[in-house]
């Protein structure tokens, strides 16, 4: 028998017994306690009364006070323009049975690839320059930096949040439920209202909630288009800036209290909530469901997917392009001036996701079996269900704030660890919910099965779990570790020294260093290109195997 | 010495009793089946004995060791679920292939064993196809084959037939006995469907509300069972309600209504006792001429339908209430049984073939509900 047989053998006999098995499910814990949740929630607390300090000067309470009010504003808003533009878009591509649906499916997902710093570039260049819509309608059309700004941004990069829950929603939606009800004498605008919308509330508040997290935590792309204004997240960018302590804690400590409130009041009444199904207007659902409605409904839809993400999604290629022609292409290849940092940053960038990605997979695995299996009873399980969202709720800037302080008072830790330790806990969530998805999708007869054929756990982990989730942990890792290579508010928050492609893409826009408007372009451009590239390789890869 | 011995075992779940101080032992090599309507506790029963549930209170043997601690890995129990759950991603052949691996084979000998297993349930052709590239019937015996590979000498089948159309169904269940008696397996059966139960089993356990209502071979379940519930669920039979009103030996006379009376030559009960006279629908006689044999009543036809070989007739008895015979359909042709509602006949029930039983606490409607 080989070595590694033996090992694997000795691993499972291990596994078979309790202890075993609560050493595996004990490090998952401990690892999402100790790393991922404690640190960035608790941490600020570490702060002591240097958070409070900002009670005495008035002046600095009404600013963070309206950053925050404007911080929930905004996400409020932009998730609600989401589901109205996003909702019609996902039932288009999952029910329409023309050619273009695949097309716009596709289309609507490079929102997603695109690193959310180069979208803010693009935003800003579109809507806020000569040449973008300015060049098109005349140069009133302009938007300057604002607040009108970062809606159209975070509206931009949050829609394809929407339309990619909805799709995966409606796609397993059983359309009997609305064929049935039209059958009954409802128009289609009635049956998807009173029938399918009902069966579908918790996609839909899956979906509004995720696009009001990323509206609400995002740091860097804000940061270049947010002008004199200030958001939470730029308002403790600011602070930082200026080195002024206690507002920069005292707001971050807010915004985690406030956002976890949120969302834990979210999950506890959302599904108390009932949407109105009991009136129906028989003569107007019926004329909205007729199809010159739809169609000009339809041809709505599009219209603000063009003009408002795809556009200013890929404005970013122009000046990219740009760069080609007048010699910063030869410049940055050459590695010459500020091209020298953008490598290191970039190689910085694809090292933490990495090296976060890993820890995540190690450790996010027996907790999503711990989560969608229940096993440490139903009470832990629903509890550590919601607190591992906790981390993608709450602002990233904050997060980082606190995981500064918490990490700051331990010696010995390098700020490449730091960073890899702010990573890991912004993007865990992503992994383990993706995971307990998959988990418990699996029926649990095929566990039962095995068992019985004396299969031990962790030999029914190597050979039925993880081969029946592996899509899953594929999709859940590349969610890991492209949100990690566009992450910008903890980085912003931990980084002293070490500068991440993204924050220096910020540095960039912002003028902090001084660069001109092709090589940004082109500076985005390859970020782009090789988030891209690396997703490409490991859905490739992944096929493989 | 038998394998499996349980010793009043009970499981709760939540405020809810799914098992409720069930006593069995079943022998080595026996062909089991736990029949009992929708909700009865049978899967329960069968996870008990699995390890996929423990006990609440109670106590589980297998093979004279007490397992009811054991967990499931390490019990050599295979248990064959309703819809299979055949690993989607492996081949047949590995499916098969996963016991033996499990309990430390090595791959070749696992594979050996899988095909061997494979050869038996007639699948070897199809060793590298997927559980999605075949019908229904293929995956039940893929199941099957994975369930044995292990050399597990007890098999735990629920509803094993249940996913199979009806035709291929009766031929699957004979298969199946075979199958384990060729090779000595001892089998739990669950089934809700009577007829495949007594087809099949070398006894039968019926289980009602998780409680076992009566254990042992097909023909002493039809033939003496032990509650008013027994007989309609297993078999079908007509119910009088009555009291005794004439007791001696080998003859009981039971006063239905007024006028109406019947006769059974079991005498298991006193005078005065509140009874449920019952005689098998196959049991009752349709005739078309008045009688004056003891047992014999007129009644209007209700309706007639065809069961097949059987003709099954309801006749409407005034008082007494409403019976069900059922005529075999050659005899209901040969003697021109009448065949339209209203139609004057007389039913008659064999002294032998009536059936005694106490009257039940519970409404005999409620007694009888099988589900």
């Amino acid at each position: 028998m080989s070595l590694s047989r033996r090992v694997v053998l000795f691993l499972d006999s291990i596994s078979g017994s309790r202890n075993g098995r609560i050493a595996a499910y004990a490090i998952g814990v401990l690892f999402f306690l100790v790393i991922v949740f404690v640190p960035p929630v608790f941490g600020i607390l570490l702060g002591g009364s240097k958070i409070f300090e900002m009670l005495s000067n008035p002046d600095l309470l009404n600013r963070g006070g309206s950053a925050i009010a404007a911080s929930f504003a905004i996400a409020v808003t932009v998730s609600l323009m989401d589901l109205a533009a996003g909702l019609p878009m996902a039932w288009f591509i999952v029910r329409s049975r023309s050619g273009w649906a695949s097309t716009i499916d596709t289309l609507a997902n490079i929102p997603f690839i695109v690193p959310t710093v180069a979208l803010g570039y693009s935003v800003l260049a579109f809507w806020g320059s000569s040449q973008g819509i300015g060049y098109l309608l005349g140069s009133q059309f302009l938007f300057s930096p604002g607040w009108q700004m970062i809606v159209l941004l975070h509206f931009a990069f949050s829609y394809p949040v929407i339309v990619r829950v909805m799709v995966g929603a409606l796609q397993g939606y059983k359309e009997v439920y609305e064929t049935a009800a039209r059958t009954l004498g409802a128009s289609a605008f009635t049956a998807v209202r009173t029938v399918s919308l009902p069966l579908l509330k918790p996609a839909l508040v899956a979906g509004f909630l995720l696009a009001f997290a990323r509206s609400l935590s995002e740091t860097g792309a804000t940061v270049m288009v947010a002008g004199v204004f200030e958001n939470g997240p730029v308002f403790i960018q600011n602070a930082r800036a200026a080195g002024q302590e206690s507002p920069l804690l005292f707001v971050s400590l807010v915004l985690i209290v406030t956002s976890s409130l949120f969302f834990i009041a979210i999950r506890i009444f959302a599904p108390k909530m009932r949407l109105p199904i009991s009136t129906v207007w028989p003569r107007l659902e019926k004329r909205l469901s007729s199809t010159s409605a739809m169609t000009s409904r339809n041809l709505l839809v599009f219209l603000v997917f063009a003009l408002f993400v795809i556009v200013p999604s890929l404005f970013v290629v122009l000046p990219g392009a740009g760069a080609v022609v007048d010699g910063t292409l030869q410049e940055a290849i050459s590695a010459q001036g500020i091209w020298s940092n953008y490598w290191q940053s970039m190689g910085l960038s694809y090292l933490i996701a990495l090296v976060a990605t890993g820890l995540n997979v190690v450790a996010g695995l027996p907790m999503s079996v711990l989560i969608a299996r229940k096993r440490g009873g139903r009470a832990i399980s629903g509890i550590l269900d919601t607190l591992i969202n906790i981390p993608i709720v709450v602002p990233s800037i904050a997060l980082g704030v606190s995981i500064g302080i918490f990490w700051g008072g331990a010696t010995g830790i390098s700020e490449f660890w730091l960073l890899v330790l702010a990573h890991a806990s912004i993007t865990y969530t992503y992994f383990v919910r993706s995971m307990i998805a998959a988990v418990e999708s699996i029926p649990v007869e095929v566990e039962d099965v095995a068992r019985t054929l004396g299969a031990k756990p962790l030999m029914i982990f190597r050979r039925l779990t993880i081969p029946l989730s592996k899509y899953a942990l594929v999709a859940g890792a590349i969610m890991a570790f492209t949100r990690s290579i566009d992450e910008t508010g903890a980085t912003l928050a931990v980084a002293k020294n070490l500068t991440t492609a993204p924050v220096l893409m910020v540095n960039w826009v912002t003028g902090k260093v001084p660069a001109s408007s092709h090589a940004i372009g082109l500076g985005l451009g390859i970020l782009v290109l090789t988030s891209f590239a690396s997703l490409l390789v490991l859905t490739i890869a992944t096929r493989r195997t | 010495m038998p394998t499996i011995k349980l010793v009043d075992v009970t499981k709760v779940f939540g405020r809810i009793k799914s098992i409720d101080r069930v006593s069995l032992q079943i022998a080595e090599g026996e062909y089991v089946c736990v029949l009992g309507p929708t909700g009865a506790g049978k899967t329960t029963l069968l996870r008990l004995i699995a390890g996929l549930e423990t006990a609440t209170s109670g106590r589980i043997e297998l093979d004279g060791h007490d397992v009811t601690n054991i967990r499931a890995e390490d019990r050599n129990a295979s248990y064959v679920p309703q819809q299979y759950a055949l690993f989607p991603h492996m081949t047949i052949r590995d499916n098969v292939a996963f016991g033996p691996l499990a309990r430390g084979f090595t791959s070749q000998q696992s594979l050996e064993t899988a095909g061997e297993m494979l050869k038996l349930v007639r699948l070897a052709h199809r060793a590298t196809a997927f559980p999605h590239e075949l019908s229904g019937g293929m995956q039940q015996r893929v199941a099957l084959a994975r369930g044995l590979a292990g050399r597990s000498p007890l098999l735990l089948l629920d509803e094993p037939l249940g996913a199979i159309d009806a035709r291929l169904r009766v031929i699957l269940r004979y298969e199946l006995r075979k199958l384990a008696k060729g090779l000595g397996v001892t089998v739990i059966h669950v089934t809700h469907d009577q007829q495949e139960a007594m087809s099949i089993a070398d006894r039968i356990a019926v289980l009602r509300d998780g409680a076992i209502q009566q254990f042992g071979r097909p023909s002493e379940i039809y033939g003496a069972p032990k509650s008013p519930f027994l007989a309609n669920f297993v078999g079908g039979a007509n119910f009088l309600e009555g009291v005794v009103v004439r007791e001696a030996r080998e003859t009981t006379m039971i006063d239905i209504a007024e006028g109406f009376s019947i006769t059974s030559s079991h005498d298991s009960h006193d005078m005065g006792d509140s009874v449920v006279a019952s005689f098998r629908q196959e049991g009752t006689l349709i005739l078309t001429n008045a009688s004056l044999e003891e047992n014999v009543v007129p009644g209007r036809l209700v309706s007639t339908s065809f069961l097949g070989s059987y003709m099954r007739c309801v006749v409407n008895l005034g008082r007494v209430g409403e019976v069900v015979a059922k005529v075999p359909v050659h005899e209901a042709l040969e003697r021109k049984l009448p065949d339209r509602a209203g139609e004057l006949v007389y039913v008659r029930a064999d002294r032998n073939r009536i059936m005694i039983f106490d009257r039940p606490e519970k409404p005999l409607a409620v007694e009888l509900e099988a589900f």
